[in-house]
């Protein structure tokens, strides 16, 4: 710690840091805008000037900016020297010269840091009267909207989606006053972070579009922490509502997970909670149709089917722990069965037992700080799609520390990338198919899942002759195994990612097996695991048993009634074989939020909760338990998944159904039925948290018209609802303190509105929230422990005459259930096809676009025929979670033939 | 579609360049000699011959004030506006090839023989004020000899 006086007064501050970020790391008011956490200083705005002095005698001091300034011992710096405090009103004014202070109709008014700048600066009148500088906006695709005359210049948005994202179909043009920030043509932004721009950009230049078709001001919004529920990532997000409907999701800080930034599928994939094919009362079959019924109703049919004979439940992964215990409870253990395919659920099962043993798995903001990284058969970008904006900061860490020793601070964004120039660290990239960050790869390895598998434990068997070797190598690829073990054993703090993609159980071990090498030559490996759901890991702690066995058990005659929970069978199974299950059980009740194929067949059907309207815990694929809290109360009957089946149990008058009250008693019993999930009680304060005696409003102090928003049904202002479950508040009364992380509703304090007030939550900037980030880790396995090798070589693989092997390829608009309920998410997402590399498609004598019949067990289909040229020969890849064949579980033999 | 000669000069920049992507400028400057100017095509095609994208050289080539990114005339006369020019009659120089012309600054004759534009100063301030046609340098300037100076471009 060094320390520092601004002015006259002391202060301990990080050495590694830049003057702007001491100073904001102590609450002080400093103005900024090119200079971001995330991405460093520029010093390209000239707005965080402040004086720095030689010594006591010196009294005139020299101006400097705050960004660009390293800290020194001792350093006499003023923020408040009226010569720089009219330095930097002068500056704000120059970049507002051609603004259009249009605030009323700006989608940023309220939450915008140019206002709060400006406010902060004191530059209260303009004195330019000339004409200001106009421009025409572009059409960028469904996510954001472009309104370039508000630009002031600060080029974060093009240092956020060319360097820090690695977009390419944007970037500045022009010079002067005519700066513009935009496509060379009109037409949808390709990256797939470019929803940060609505809060990289300090501008309402770039905003929200899918906000915009409901607007409402922050200030309007209700709003609570809440998870992202379209990957296993876990990122904090806070999400709004307002008038019953969600308005939009924000990136809600966490030093450990998510950062500052989010996926477009995280961001925009929110509005399957309003969709039209919202469940919003009971459902019970009369004459073959499904009608609404009341609650009461309900819950007694439901009831008696209990007592009608045996009962099974089929959990999700897409629901909470609690939801699941739940279900488990009402069924009993040894009828819970995994809401995915066995194949799906056997590598679930393997990944959890891997990260059991180590290396634990690691934190994105470990893998960001990787010096090299192996990804093995993973399409991240597509399946746990913010770990790939991670790993495009792991390939700039031995630059960056290249700089630290050249005593180039990182913070010097320009000044390191400069030195980099366009090289980068070791990344090696190996996937049956390209993937998003080919273009950052040293080296990639285009394969079938079992040659990737054999890379992989190739490259442990070089780091470590303890290790299996794998027979029959072919040169080149060992050459490459030598290659990326030598990358890996070079590196400080290599990275190695896996996971779901390839669907091969090899792949992961062979991850998993590189991984323990490097751990036991003592490196501190970032070991990470990509899963589809955003409870895959948590369902996996519960141990349900195979999907499998529960159609056995129906067949048997062991399962009258048939419960699912939250979950798509058909996405899980191919069809026949749901079928066969349902038709086998007397009864079948399905909870969801949403009408789809096995809601279609309930004969009960319960509103559940989306996860803007629930509250639980789910467990990310890092293993962190992280809780997420309703945004507004559901409405109607509509309730949580947990809440039907405990009123089921309570009618059935068994204990746990009269004991659970709030979701704190849930959360209590799995805490007490699971030791591994035991800690989950730490994901967040109790029910019963208090501050100064209050519960955390979900409503900002500025929240308008509750006294009239519902004064259509009655004049006298309503009670507002009240929240068992956690210690929020559906009002704007409560602790004006700041919560702990968990329970942080929204980021906003005095004089910052907009998101960008995070500043004032850290422990210091871009360090973790005060009292600590949100969640637990569970997984943590033993320091010491040296688990051993998993010794699983696969067979070299044989592409076979006639048939292909048919692999999934998954797709971040698109491929997930929920998200591509959302309009715009739905716009993305490509129409179903089936992939196949150049020369298999010529052997075929099919052409792009040709009619093609997919023959696989389980179902076939005709898809139109795209060309991959990545693609090894033999193997096919179909879209994972969309098309026809979304039900079959991938990697399957099937034979594709041409249509005549 | 960039003609093969094009394409054999812009090589031969990359040559002088550790990355192919440097030569982007000299890139925009060849295809501005055969072209006059450099279109939307003109753009993605350099971009593709580079290994970058069309947004990347759109920046570089919008950045310059003289790559064309509209049709020129046969011709661009260049006026200069900075102070000394300006001081010795820039004004009364411009206002004359306006009426000549019939055109705006910023704008083509009908006829498509010239294009007007403002430039910065020429490095000849001793002999304000000045222009600039297709490259040559003209100075001292007055309307009789601007007539003359047009006479010579057809
Ligand atoms: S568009 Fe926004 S982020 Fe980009 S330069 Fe302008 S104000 Fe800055
Ligand atoms: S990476 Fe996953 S968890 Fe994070 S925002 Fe995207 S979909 Fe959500
Ligand atoms: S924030 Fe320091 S110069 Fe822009
Ligand atoms: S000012 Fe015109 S040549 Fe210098």
């Amino acid at each position: 710690m060094s320390k520092i006086f601004v002015d006259k007064k002391a202060y301990e501050v990080n050495p590694k840091q830049n003057l702007l970020e001491a100073c904001l790391g102590h609450g002080l008011d400093l103005p900024y805008f090119c200079w971001h956490p995330a991405m460093g200083s520029v010093g390209a705005c000239r707005q965080c000037a402040v004086k720095v002095y030689r010594d006591e005698n010196d009294t005139r001091g020299r101006i400097v900016m705050a960004c660009m300034t390293p800290i020194t011992e001792n350093m006499l710096v003023s923020i408040q020297d009226p010569e720089v405090k009219d330095f930097r009103a002068g500056i704000i004014e120059g970049l507002m010269m051609s603004h259009p202070h249009d605030c009323p109709v700006c989608d940023e008014g309220g939450e915008c840091h140019l206002q709060d700048m400006t406010v902060m600066s004191g530059h209260n009148y303009r004195r330019y009267e000339f004409r200001k500088r106009t421009f025409r906006n572009q059409y960028l695709g469904p996510l954001l909207n472009h309104e370039m005359n508000r630009c002031i210049q600060c080029y974060r948005c093009t240092r956020f989606y060319n360097e820090y994202a690695g977009g390419k179909d944007f970037g500045p043009q022009v010079l002067r006053n005519l700066v513009y920030f935009g496509r060379a043509e009109d037409g949808v932004l390709e990256n797939e972070f470019s929803g940060n721009l609505v809060e990289v950009c300090p501008t309402g230049v770039f905003t929200d579009k899918t906000l915009k078709q409901h607007y409402t001001r922050k200030w309007d919004l209700q709003m609570a922490p809440t998870v992202c529920a379209h990957c296993a990532l876990g990122c904090n997000t806070t999400a709004g509502e307002r008038y019953g409907t969600l308005r939009r999701i924000v990136n809600r800080y966490n030093s450990q997970v998510n950062g500052y930034f989010l996926c477009d599928r995280g961001r925009f994939g929110y509005e399957h909670v309003n969709s039209a094919r919202r469940i919003r009362s009971a459902r019970a079959r009369r004459d073959g149709q499904l009608a609404d019924i009341p609650k009461a109703e309900a819950l007694d049919r439901f009831s008696s089917f209990a007592a009608a004979g045996k009962m099974i439940g089929i959990g999700s992964p897409r629901s909470s722990l609690e939801a699941n215990f739940a279900l488990r409870a009402l069924v009993g253990p040894e009828n819970f069965y995994a809401g995915i395919s066995d194949a799906a659920h056997r590598l679930l099962g393997e990944m959890l037992a891997i990260l059991r043993q180590g290396p634990a798995p690691a934190s994105l903001l470990q893998i960001e700080h990787a010096d090299a990284a192996l990804v093995l058969g993973e399409d991240v970008t597509n399946v746990a799609p913010r770990m790939a904006l991670t790993l495009r900061q792991t390939v700039r860490q031995v630059w960056l520390d290249k700089a630290e020793k050249m005593r180039i601070p990182r913070w010097q964004d320009h000044a390191v990338r400069e030195l980099a120039q366009k090289d980068h660290g070791p990344l090696f990239v190996a996937s049956p198919y390209a993937t998003r960050l080919d273009d950052v790869a040293t080296e990639t390895h285009r394969a079938a899942p079992d040659d990737i598998a054999r890379l992989g434990f190739a490259v442990a068997h070089i780091l470590d002759s303890a290790s299996p070797e794998v027979p029959g190598l072919p040169e080149p690829v060992r050459a490459q195994a030598e290659r990326i073990a030598k990358a890996l054993q070079e590196a400080a703090r290599p990275a190695v990612v896996s996971g779901v993609s390839t669907g091969s159980v090899a792949v992961v071990r062979a991850a998993a097996d590189v991984a323990r090498a490097l751990a036991k030559a003592g490196k501190p490996v970032a070991f990470a695991l990509a899963m589809e759901e955003m409870n895959s890991l948590g369902l996996a702690m519960m141990e349900p048993k195979p999907l499998g066995e529960a159609l056995e058990a129906a067949r048997r005659g062991d399962a009258q009634t048939v419960v699912v929970l939250e979950n798509d069978l058909y996405r899980r199974a191919p069809a026949e074989t749901v079928d066969a299950l349902i038709g086998a059980a007397a009864h079948v009740v399905v909870l969801d939020s949403l009408e789809g194929r096995t809601t279609e067949k309930a004969e009960l059907l319960l509103p559940s909760t989306p996860f803007a309207e629930a509250d639980g815990t789910v467990v990310s694929s890092e293993g962190r338990a992280q809780r997420f809290f309703r945004v507004y109360p559901p409405p109607g009957d509509i309730q949580d998944a947990w809440r039907w089946l405990a009123d089921v149990l309570g009618l059935l008058t068994r204990p746990e159904g009269l004991s659970w009250k709030n979701l704190d008693d849930l959360v209590e019993a799995v805490a007490r039925t699971f030791p591994a999930l035991e800690r989950i009680r730490d994901a967040a304060p109790r029910a019963s948290f208090r501050i100064a005696g209050a519960k955390i409003p979900r409503q900002p102090h500025r929240y308008s018209g509750r006294t009239s928003m519902l004064a259509n049904i009655a004049v006298s202002e309503p009670k507002p609802p009240e929240d068992p479950d956690s210690a929020l508040s559906f009002t704007m009364e409560g602790a004006p303190v700041e919560p702990p992380a968990a329970l942080q509703p929204f980021f906003w304090t005095g004089g910052w509105n907009s998101i960008q007030s995070v500043n004032k939550f850290q422990e210091e900037i871009a360090g973790p929230l005060r009292g600590g980030d949100a969640g637990v880790r569970l997984i943590e396995p033993a320091a010491g422990s040296a688990p051993g090798y998993l010794n699983t070589v696969p067979a070299a693989f044989t592409p076979r005459s006639a048939e292909w092997l048919v692999v999934a390829r998954h797709h971040i608009f698109g491929s997930e259930e929920l998200s591509a309920n959302a309009p715009a998410i739905a716009e993305l997402s490509p129409k179903p096809y089936v992939a196949l590399g150049a020369e298999d498609a010529a052997s075929l004598g099919a052409a792009e676009g040709a009619a093609v019949e997919v023959k696989l067990e389980g179902g076939s289909a005709r898809l139109p025929l795209r060309i991959e040229s990545g693609l090894p020969r033999g193997v096919a890849a179909l879209p994972a979670g969309l098309g026809p064949l979304d039900g079959i579980t991938l990697p399957i033999w099937g034979r594709i033939e041409l249509t005549r | 579609m960039l003609t093969p000669e094009e394409q054999r000069e812009i090589e031969e920049e990359t040559a002088h360049f550790p990355v192919r992507r440097a030569a982007c400028i000299d890139a925009l400057r060849v295809v501005q000699k055969h072209r006059g100017w450099v279109s939307d095509d003109a753009v993605r095609d350099i971009a593709e011959f580079l290994g970058t994208s069309s947004d990347d050289i759109d920046s570089i080539a919008t950045f310059y004030n003289l790559i064309f990114r509209k049709p020129v005339g046969r011709h661009v006369i260049m006026i200069c506006d900075s102070v000394s020019c300006w001081v010795m009659g820039y004004d009364k120089m411009r206002d004359h090839l306006k009426a000549r012309l019939g055109v705006e600054v910023g704008q083509t004759t009908s006829d498509g023989r010239f294009t007007l534009l403002p430039v910065v100063c020429l490095g000849a301030c001793d002999r304000a004020p000045t222009m600039i046609v297709d490259g040559q340098l003209h100075a001292n300037l007055d309307p009789q000899k601007i007539d003359e100076i047009l006479e010579r471009y057809k």
